[in-house]
């Protein structure tokens, strides 16, 4: 059973600037919901901020009856948990196994001793392997992390974030760093997950025509704040001109700064 | 054309441009090579300075074979000295009895050959200890680790006290405690390792890659997870190859602070000392040179063979 996502006027600031002012969101379970923006818009604060991996200056984050915001120790802990974070730099550990990197997604559940000896029960393992099938990376599971390339380990933090059983997931940039072919795999793997297990996805994009083939909604922030909340349809080169502050340009063409090599379909 | 004046900015003639930069530059080096004579200037100051105060101008009163006193310079004066002191420290060895020679110089062999061994388990106890120590203590002193700022004074002054106070002044304090013996070598060697190790430790974990704990933690793993999953396997080569130059270190400390009671060869260097055998020291440090020398050269190749390893997988 999954609950509404609420930002209420969450804002966060770092000295001077207003990386998110006064935020309103609500996020349905089971949508696939895209955020774009500018860079330094605040989209990757936003993530950050409801994973509580940095604190709202002000304002309230709920799912459902939860207070996110008021979360400590090993309620948040589990919380992070509940929202698995992917990152654009995949964040594993290059020196561990794929499978190890894959079995930290269990940590929640693990008290000091068996954390710090690194032991794992065998279903937690067939879990890891189950995820890591579901991604086509089982033959990869003994390499360490830090041979493979950018692709697979961007699907083996997604399989990390399986094995924590999340309700919602949250990508920063997943695909930033990576080449079309691997882009389009990354991002197919999140909406099967998404269409399959039911796991709202909340994922901040740099590229408008990846927003427009894989979102069901699409967020766009400018400033700080929540700028545009509609379907890929409403997104017209208008309100794109608005949200990139792109007012000087004359010509503007999303296609430049595309990555993908499929040919967007209908979302 | 048209293409330039659509460029908003005014950007001065180009020679203007260069004339800018030539004066820039020509100020750049102006200000480089008063520095560069100031800090000349400083240092041979200072220089001066501490050696006037280090007594390296002194002069002093000797004994010529004459028996009359005369004042020279203490340099000198001092080095041939030196040669005598080394001079009495050679043993008699002939060719033709070279064996009962050689039986003569070591006579203490069955002595000194236990007090190695004990001085080498002193190093490797104390090593270990240190190591347990260091470790333990590197995270919560490292800046980018640490949980909070007290806990990281806390762990800062902790170690710096350990490796301020020298082997031999640990080594006093515990045989006072615990006796005479190996116990207060091991205790003194440890703590000190500890201090050091913790230091160099804490230095290697201040330049790791902080998004593997970032991804710990934003997973659900506490502080010590992300320490055992994001931080350990990133440091532990480092580890390993500090670990085995502290315990060179180690045994060199352990031979010598016996002269305090706290158990080892060093005990011998107070006994050659005190009966006037000098022979006995020159022996004593022929079999810690041999030691040392054995010991670095297997420690580097270990350590090598750890860098390899990283470097194929």
């Amino acid at each position: 059973m999954s609950s509404i996502l609420t930002l209420s006027q969450v804002s966060r600031q770092f000295g001077d600037t207003h990386a998110v002012d006064r935020a309103n969101l609500s996020i349905e379970p089971g949508q696939f919901v895209g955020v774009i923006g500018r860079s330094g818009a605040g989209k990757s604060t936003m993530l950050r901020l409801i994973n509580r991996l940095i604190d709202p200056t002000s304002g309230s984050i709920s799912f459902g009856e939860l207070d996110v915001t008021s979360l400590k120790g090993k309620a948040l802990r589990q919380w992070r948990r509940d929202c698995a974070m992917i990152f654009q730099q995949f964040n594993l550990v290059d020196r561990l196994d794929v499978l190890t990197n894959v079995l930290i997604g269990r940590l929640a559940e693990h008290g000091f001793l068996s954390s710090m000896a690194m032991r794992f029960s065998d279903e937690e393992r067939a879990m890891a392997i189950q995820a890591l099938d579901r991604l086509d990376l089982v033959p990869q599971a003994l390499q360490r992390a830090g041979t493979l390339s950018g692709g697979q380990q961007q699907r083996v933090a997604i399989a990390k974030a399986l094995v924590q059983k999340p309700k919602i997931m949250l990508a920063d940039e997943p695909i930033a760093s990576l080449d079309p072919a691997n882009a389009s795999l990354v991002m197919e793997s999140l909406r099967r997950i998404n269409r399959e297990d039911g796991i709202t996805v909340l994922v901040n994009l740099h590229t408008l025509d990846t927003a427009r083939a894989y979102c069901d909604r699409i967020i766009a922030m400018r400033q700080g704040r929540v700028f545009f909340d509609g379907v890929a349809a409403q997104l017209t080169d208008g309100v794109v001109r608005d949200i990139y502050g792109l007012e000087g340009l004359k010509d503007f063409n999303a296609d430049i700064t595309s990555t993908t090599i499929r040919t967007p379909m209908p979302a | 054309m048209t293409l330039t004046a659509e460029i908003p900015s005014q950007r001065p003639a180009p020679i203007d441009r260069f004339h800018t930069f030539e004066q820039d530059f020509a100020s750049k080096r102006q200000r480089s090579k008063r520095a560069w004579i100031i800090g000349s200037v400083l240092f041979l100051g200072l220089f001066a300075l501490t050696s006037w105060m280090g007594d390296f101008f002194k002069y002093t009163q000797v004994s010529l074979p004459d028996g009359s006193r005369e004042w020279r310079w203490i340099i000198p004066a001092g080095i041939p000295r030196l040669g005598e002191y080394i001079s009495l420290t050679i043993p008699t060895l002939r060719w033709n009895s070279l064996g009962s020679d050689f039986a003569e110089w070591f006579w203490r062999w069955q002595i000194w050959g236990w007090l190695l061994l004990e001085t080498l388990l002193i190093a490797f106890v104390g090593t270990v200890l240190g190591v347990i120590g260091g470790f333990v203590l590197s995270f919560p002193a490292a800046r980018n680790l640490s949980p909070n700022k007290w806990v990281l004074w806390a762990a800062r002054r902790y170690l710096e006290i350990a490796r301020t106070v020298p082997e031999l002044v640990w080594a006093l304090i515990f045989v006072f405690c615990f006796s005479v013996g190996p116990l207060a070598g091991v205790l003194a060697i440890g703590l000190h390792a500890t201090g050091a190790l913790g230091k160099l430790y804490s230095e290697v974990n201040e330049n790791i890659d902080m998004r593997p704990l970032e991804g710990v933690k934003a997973s659900g793993g506490t502080w010590f997870d992300q320490i055992r999953f994001g931080a350990v396997p990133q440091v532990l080569p480092n580890i390993v190859s500090y670990t085995l130059l502290r315990f060179e270190i180690n045994v060199r400390s352990s031979s010598i602070i016996g002269y305090v009671g706290a158990g080892g060869l060093g005990q011998e260097f107070r006994t050659a000392m005190s009966f006037q055998e000098y022979a006995d020291l020159s022996a004593l440090f022929v079999i810690i040179f041999v030691t040392v020398v054995i010991i670095d050269y297997g420690s580097e190749k270990l350590r090598h063979r750890v860098i390899g390893m990283e470097a194929q997988s």
